[in-house]
């Protein structure tokens, strides 16, 4: 069917009305918050009155959201170092080792991914309470980087996949044991799968917000968790102003990864060249 | 002869203990010599090279460098240059560092450290390369890199395993030589595993014939190629025509034997590992040994068999010629062009001769 005919143009722009609608049903709730921040009134609704950057203000005045924000940088930060490390030696090892029960110890490893996180709250909560690690920044950060690792874990796996073993030869023939192969040849290979292993886990924590609701005392409030708190409580517009910076930051993460991507493709693909 | 460099001592490896790659190997590897180990994909060769460079570990029996037993020691504590056929450069470090890279494991300080590297750029012919990073590279140009890799930590004993394989033809002549000058220069024990007959014997003091898993021969080139000790070396190394046989007479004083030929006649040949009278046999003849005439039998000598053409293969430098014999074995004889007979065409008639020592009698193959 060519596009020439007039049936290949009209079954042309079906596509594309369809499309199009696709996108604005996921995007449109994001976009119709974000205009909502910078409102002059204090109503969740359109049209606008006027723009001003208050809520901006407030939320960055007020200690109730600008703690918040400390606190997931806090546990996000602490999480993506746990996850990354973790994360990174078991993709490692999975990678290394052939032995029984290889599949068995990925899938437990990659569980958190697949099962309901209402279900690992409370089994989180269950488990951490008697051993006092509930309402602590430890038990929120162990929480997180469990939630986290198996996006380590995947994405680091997919560049070992690339990655040739004869260069882990070439490196002992060389006279370099284990940890040294890893630090100068294993990890600058694998550094862009790694920073965006850290990066998702970053993202993961940052967005986290079921776990927080079981696990965290009001010292440990994150961000999505005191949005979460504010809908209910005292409902004002610097929740839109959180939402948005919340936005930015995970498109900022997102950005970050795929320039990775693209950049470490870019280099496979050089070598492949020659 | 002094004492061997390696020794492998009844060395045994199969990975899943029911099938053998290595079947008791025994060898002892002569300082500074260049020892191929030569066979078809599967022989057990580069299991060989792998365990004695420490990536595999022998199921059984010893391994020894200088004196030591070295089987169960990690590859990096063994100080042994290795080169791969898929030349295992770093990509991230420039080819400077990638030869500095033993060296820099070693803990040499930095100056010294790149004038040791620029001198084994140098001798690879690379100087002026340090910069680039591999990829900038063409094929022939990164195993040099590779080569000055596991030489520039001037190690005793370096392994290659197939390292022009993934090279063009002409490529792969050039770099032969050159790992000949560097092999004479530097006086290194190297340990060089290729299936690849004609690289062997261009480039080996010695070459062990690996076949399932064991070692069927080991001598130098022209050993080898003139002496084979079975069938499958005579078959595996060179070209060469197979009568098969029975074992009629044994001259044990001259090491000869009488060979009854599958057609009625009989010959004599050299004692290869035939059985005794009775024994099935084949006569091994390389197809340059065969003398050819055009015309009746008895004009070329009285042993001559008859023969008739069946193809002739001009090849520039020599011509083939494929011959039906009397009794309706086939051989090829090759001749160089200058020696080469306009009156051999297919369907004339032909006779060929052997010297008796250029025939050597085997036991079949398996399968034979």
């Amino acid at each position: 069917m060519s596009a020439r005919t007039p049936a290949g143009r009209l079954g042309r722009a079906a596509l594309w009305a369809v499309t199009l609608a696709v996108l604005l049903f996921l995007v449109a709730p994001i976009a119709a918050i974000v205009p909502l921040s910078f409102s002059a009134g204090s109503f969740l609704h359109y049209p606008l009155p006027g723009l001003s950057l208050r809520w901006y203000r407030e939320f960055f005045e007020s200690a109730f959201w600008f703690d918040s924000v400390i606190n997931s940088l806090i546990i996000g930060a602490g999480a993506t170092a746990l996850a990354t490390t973790l994360g990174t030696l078991a993709a490692l090892g999975l990678w290394l080792a052939r032995f029984p029960g290889r599949g068995l110890v990925l899938a437990v490893l990659i569980a958190p991914m697949v099962v309901p996180s209402v279900v690992v709250a409370v089994g989180l909560l269950f488990a951490y309470a008697p051993v006092g690690l509930a309402n602590t920044y430890a038990g929120m950060i162990l929480a997180h980087t469990a939630l986290a690792s198996p996006f380590v874990v995947v994405t680091v796996s997919a560049t070992l996949a690339g990655f040739d073993r004869t260069l882990l030869r070439a490196a002992a023939a060389s006279g370099a044991g284990p940890a040294r192969a890893f630090r100068r040849i294993v990890l600058p290979l694998i550094a862009p799968g790694v920073t965006a292993g850290a990066l998702f886990a970053f993202a993961i924590s940052l967005d986290e917000v079921v776990v927080a609701l079981f696990l965290a005392g009001p010292g440990q409030r994150t961000l999505p968790r005191q949005m979460f708190a504010g809908l209910n409580e005292h409902l004002s517009l610097a929740i839109a102003a959180a939402a948005t910076l919340l936005i930015a930051l995970s498109i900022l993460l997102m950005a970050t990864v795929w320039w990775l991507r693209s950049r470490s493709d870019r280099l496979a693909g050089a070598a492949d060249r020659v | 002869m002094s004492a061997p460099i390696v020794r492998f001592l009844g060395v045994e490896k199969s990975y899943d203990g029911v099938t053998p790659v290595v079947r008791h190997l025994d060898l002892d590897i002569a300082r500074g010599e260049f020892l191929t180990l030569l066979g078809p994909s599967g022989s057990g060769k580069t299991t060989t090279l792998m365990m004695l460079a420490g990536f595999e570990v022998p199921t059984a029996g010893r391994i020894e460098v200088e004196g030591r037993d070295v089987s169960r020691l990690p590859p990096h504590r063994r100080g042994i240059g290795v080169v791969f056929q898929s030349y295992a450069l770093f990509p991230h470090m420039s080819v400077a560092e990638n030869v500095g890279f033993p060296l820099e494991v070693r803990g040499m300080a930095r100056a010294e450290r790149s004038a040791r590297v620029a001198r084994a750029l140098e001798m690879v012919r690379l100087g002026g390369f340090g910069e680039r990073r591999p990829a900038q590279l063409s094929g022939g140009q990164q195993q040099r890199v590779a080569l000055a890799r596991a030489l520039v930590f001037e190690p005793s004993l370096v392994l290659m395993d197939e390292p022009l394989g993934a090279l063009d033809k002409q490529l792969r002549a050039e770099m032969q030589l050159e790992i000949r000058h560097l092999h004479e220069q530097l006086g290194v024990t190297v340990v060089y595993v290729t299936h690849d007959q004609e690289e062997a014997l261009t480039l080996s003091d010695r070459i062990a014939v690996f076949h399932h898993g064991a070692v069927q021969q080991l001598d130098a080139p022209a050993q080898l190629y003139e002496r084979p000790a079975n069938a499958f070396v005579a078959r595996f190394i060179g070209e060469n025509n197979r009568l098969a046989g029975t074992v009629s007479e044994i001259d044990s004083e001259d090491g000869m034997v009488k060979v009854a030929l599958a057609g009625g006649r009989s010959l004599w040949a050299m004692r290869g590992d035939c059985g005794t009278a009775g024994a099935r046999a084949v006569v091994s003849v390389r197809p340059e040994r065969i003398a050819l005439a055009p015309g009746p039998a008895a004009d070329l000598s009285e042993d001559a068999i008859p023969a008739r053409v069946v193809e002739t293969i001009y090849l520039g430098d020599h011509v083939r010629v494929r011959l039906a014999l009397e009794g309706g074995a086939e051989v090829m004889a090759k001749r160089p062009i200058a020696a080469a007979d306009p009156r051999l065409v297919a369907g004339a008639e032909a006779a060929v001769a052997w010297q008796p020592e250029h025939a050597i009698a085997f036991a079949p193959e398996p399968g034979d």
